[in-house]
């Protein structure tokens, strides 16, 4: 069977619906023991004190709030070339995700930034090109609420979605390109040298693949209410047109 | 409970703000959903009696 396939709504409202128990269950699990294991069974950093705790939301959120961003570019991409409706509202229901995943990325940081560096907030590449992804995402969100139409929507919101890649990939990169931030390096690396100690990175990786998990779970979840929320559209208009 | 030392403060509120907002998008999500499926569910009864 074809990949493309699942772009039909029923095949794809028949896969999620069977897979939505248990991908719920999984990520209540793997969310909560990665979050256990860091904030009751990591120790200090002898730099940060506790505040290292905080890794475990931070990065895993900033994680989310970036590639949800790149997730949406890839569907828009397939809705401009292939004009498959299911995954543009794969876009439509991840948009808010990402966005509550970059508040929480903004809050845990300036909220670790203020012992640390002194200072909640810095006009910094990394955290600056975050912000404005964090305002591309509001844009987007708007954008949908704002057209009627649906397919006209969802071209122009997939054009948006083109733009703000660009802030997207500065967010995960800005670090390479400019010397002159606060924001420090990836904390996880395939490079040990960068790496942080085993003893955090093992916690925070769990917690990366529970926010994972709970990113998957909710797409799926809100893209079965896209995909009834235009069936609802499409029935009322049926109705009025009777 | 961990002890937390002088940054019990900073760490327990970023770990509340990310609960409160995971939760409300769970939330939010599940209640958006719950209310959409009624509506289609209650649409597809009446063209059925029609």
């Amino acid at each position: 069977m074809s990949f493309w396939e699942y772009a039909n709504p029923k095949r794809f409202m028949a896969l999620s619906g069977a897979s939505l128990p248990w991908l719920t269950a999984l990520t209540a699990l793997v969310l909560g023991v990665g979050l256990i294991w860091g904030f009751f069974f990591t120790p200090d950093d002898f730099r940060q004190g506790s505040t290292v705790k905080i890794i475990y939301i931070h990065v895993p959120s900033a994680f989310i709030a970036i590639n949800a961003w790149l997730m949406m570019l890839v569907t828009s991409l397939v809705w401009l070339i292939r004009r498959h409706h299911v995954s543009v509202l794969a876009a439509r229901a991840a948009a808010p995700i990402g966005l509550a995943m970059t508040a929480i990325g903004l809050i845990t940081g300036a909220v670790w930034g203020q012992p640390m560096w002194g200072t909640w907030w810095e006009w910094d590449p990394r955290l600056t090109s975050f912000l404005i992804l964090g305002l591309f995402y509001l844009g987007y969100i708007a954008l949908w609420e704002a057209i009627d139409d649906a397919d006209t929507a969802a071209d122009l919101t997939s054009v948006l979605c083109i733009v703000g890649s660009v802030f997207a990939v500065l967010s995960r990169y800005a670090i390479l390109f400019w010397n002159q931030g606060l924001h420090q390096g990836a904390s996880l690396s395939l490079d040990k040298e960068e790496n942080v100690h085993d003893v955090f990175a093992y916690p925070l990786w769990t917690c990366i693949i529970g926010f994972v998990l709970l990113f998957v779970t909710l797409v799926l979840l809100r893209t079965r209410t896209e995909i009834r929320a235009r069936r609802v559209k499409a029935l009322i208009a049926r109705e009025r047109m009777a | 409970m961990p002890d937390l030392g002088t940054y019990a403060v900073p760490v327990l509120s970023a770990y509340g703000a990310t609960g409160v907002i995971i939760a409300l998008l769970i939330w939010a999500s599940w209640r958006r959903g719950r209310k959409v499926r009624q509506e289609l569910h209650a649409l597809e009864g009446r063209r059925k009696d029609a």
